[in-house]
């Protein structure tokens, strides 16, 4: 199905060879908080390009995207997002930058007393001049991209994760956005929704000429589709690269990640007391 | 004892600086709306709906509890009244009665119990869903777009209700004066319509609901801005929502009540 056709403007319009995203040494800690989640990270998203950010749970890939998105600011360090310095962006600026991006929730994030054509045409009501015949044009083929044209006239509560997940998706495109932000889109997808939301995320980026975030622990989906890997690990960046070249990283942090080992150099267990001496069963 | 006392002195710090904050991000909570209003004035469409989901969702509770306060407040006065040969005053005394202050009082604690409630939980829940943080992701504002049509929706359909709420307890007063005890209908309203003042009864009592409507609004929007995106934290909301926005109208009724007296001499 070529998606060409879903697309509002023609021909890519955002493809240059600057980067979408650049970190320098960014640091962050959430407000009221001791532990650091991010420590330093440089990196750069490619315009154009489908980049992963992976990693263990609790390494800062989310907070990474939510900082991005200008939710959170950086403790310290730079981050242009755009070729904008998010910290400098601020009020209707901000919302202005916002309008440029798309974000896909973990969990859809749909508005629950909206219908799926509602929530798709939410930001073309808000944010443009059409007329509601345009409007419904547009919507339905955004729905068509993502297969749930049917579910039009749906509430939320009447789909499923997996479908929620790609009206999500329908809503995160509408505005054809030169940047699209991912929060963990294959988690909790049965093996069929996996698949289709994965390729459809990979044709979506290049019908639209956008550039792609994806925040996700799946390494295989994640792999099939990402152009470039970006690892971190205890808030920084472990290894980063081409998909092959990941595979062939000899990091054994990396590899227990990507094989999914339980034994390795990160470990299963929390830091705790004895086990057998907590269960009373050593003197 | 000294740890007794410390701990006292300690803990009333505390409560006075986490409520000192609370008042200054709640005034900041205003500010925003009120400088946010423009947008939602220019598109009355999402004020209209608020004014139904407030409003008429609100309309059986209130009408019926301002008729049996009606009843039970035409009793108790006409009753009293028959003994010292003054029955006839008994509609003036209940409709003045709900005018200056049942109407807006009793209209405003139903109003927080029943339209308060379900914005908190309706601003809380779309907190804990990410749905205020998706729309601000889409580049739009949710305090212009969520806040603000419901405050000026609280703000319209609040008076509204207090007016269906008098004119429900006066009929209920009506049935129980004229039709149960056989009262003269002519003297009933006669009445009330040669003592009670446009602006000193039913002007203050206008602006009595005007200003609950603002402050119930306003409370409410903002526990749920503000309540933890979790089931408890949303419970807990919705709980200290009515405690609050209570007692914010009554003590406001005093003062308002207070001022209105002063400037009346």
């Amino acid at each position: 199905m070529p998606l060409d056709s879903f697309v509002l403007s023609s021909q890519p319009t955002h493809a240059n060879n600057s980067a979408a995203i650049a970190a320098t040494g960014v640091h962050f800690t959430y407000p009221g908080t001791r532990r650091s989640i991010l420590n330093g990270i440089d990196l750069l998203c490619p315009r154009g390009k489908l980049t992963a950010i992976m990693g263990g749970s609790g390494c800062g890939k989310t907070t990474l995207l939510r900082l991005a998105g200008g939710l959170y600011l950086p403790s310290q360090g730079q981050l242009q997002v755009l070729g904008q310095d998010i910290a400098q962006v601020k009020g209707d600026a901000l919302l202005a930058l916002r309008k440029r991006m798309g974000f896909l929730f973990q969990f859809g994030a749909l508005f629950t007393d909206l219908t799926v054509f509602e929530n798709v045409a939410f930001p073309l009501r808000e944010h443009t001049e059409l007329p509601d015949a345009v409007i419904a044009d547009v919507v339905h083929m955004k729905l068509h991209a993502v297969g749930l044209r049917g579910a039009a006239q749906l509430l939320p509560s009447q789909i499923s994760g997996g479908m929620a997940r790609r009206v999500a998706l329908a809503r995160a495109v509408a505005l054809d956005p030169e940047l699209i932000l991912y929060d963990e889109p294959f988690a909790g997808l049965d093996p069929v929704s996996l698949g289709i939301t994965a390729q459809l995320i990979r044709r979506l980026n290049d019908a639209l000429g956008a550039t792609s975030i994806i925040v996700s622990h799946d390494v295989a989906e994640t792999f099939a589709i990402a152009d470039h890997v970006v690892m971190l690990s205890q808030g920084k960046v472990l290894a980063e690269g081409t998909p092959a070249q990941l595979r062939a990283n000899p990091n054994a942090e990396l590899q227990q990640f990507l094989l999914g080992q339980a034994d390795g150099p990160v470990k299963f267990h929390m830091a705790a007391p004895d086990y057998a001496q907590q269960l009373g069963v050593v003197a | 004892m000294k740890t007794l006392l410390q701990s006292i002195g300690f803990a009333t710090r505390y409560n006075a600086w986490n409520a000192l904050s609370g008042l200054s991000r709640y005034v900041r909570f205003i500010g925003l709306i009120l400088a946010n209003s423009g947008d939602s004035l220019r598109r009355p469409r999402l004020t209209v709906t608020q004014v139904h989901v407030s409003g008429n969702r609100s309309l059986a509770i209130i009408g019926v509890s301002g008729l049996f306060v009606g009843f039970v407040l035409s009793l108790q006065l006409y009753t009293l009244l028959a003994r010292y040969g003054s029955a006839e005053l008994a509609g003036l005394a209940v409709n003045l009665a709900l005018v200056r202050e049942l109407g807006p009082v009793v209209t405003a604690l139903l109003f927080a119990g029943r339209a308060g409630t379900a914005l908190t939980a309706e601003i809380g829940l779309m907190k804990a869903g990410d749905q205020l943080t998706a729309m601000s992701m889409m580049g739009v504002n949710p305090v212009r777009r969520i806040m603000t049509p419901r405050f000026w929706g609280g703000f319209i359909a609040m008076p509204l209700l207090a007016a269906v709420f008098s004119v429900m307890g006066l009929i209920g007063a009506w049935i129980i004066v004229v039709v149960l005890v056989g009262a003269d209908s002519g003297g009933f309203w006669s009445q009330m319509q040669a003592n009670v003042d446009w602006w000193h009864d039913i002007g203050q009592g206008l602006l009595k609901s005007v200003v609950f409507g603002s402050v119930v609004t306003s409370i409410a929007l903002f526990i749920g801005y503000e309540s933890e995106p979790t089931p408890e934290g949303v419970a807990n909301a919705t709980t200290k929502t009515v405690v609050i926005s209570s007692l914010a109208v009554l003590a406001l009724d005093f003062i308002l009540t207070a001022f209105m007296f002063s400037t009346s001499k």
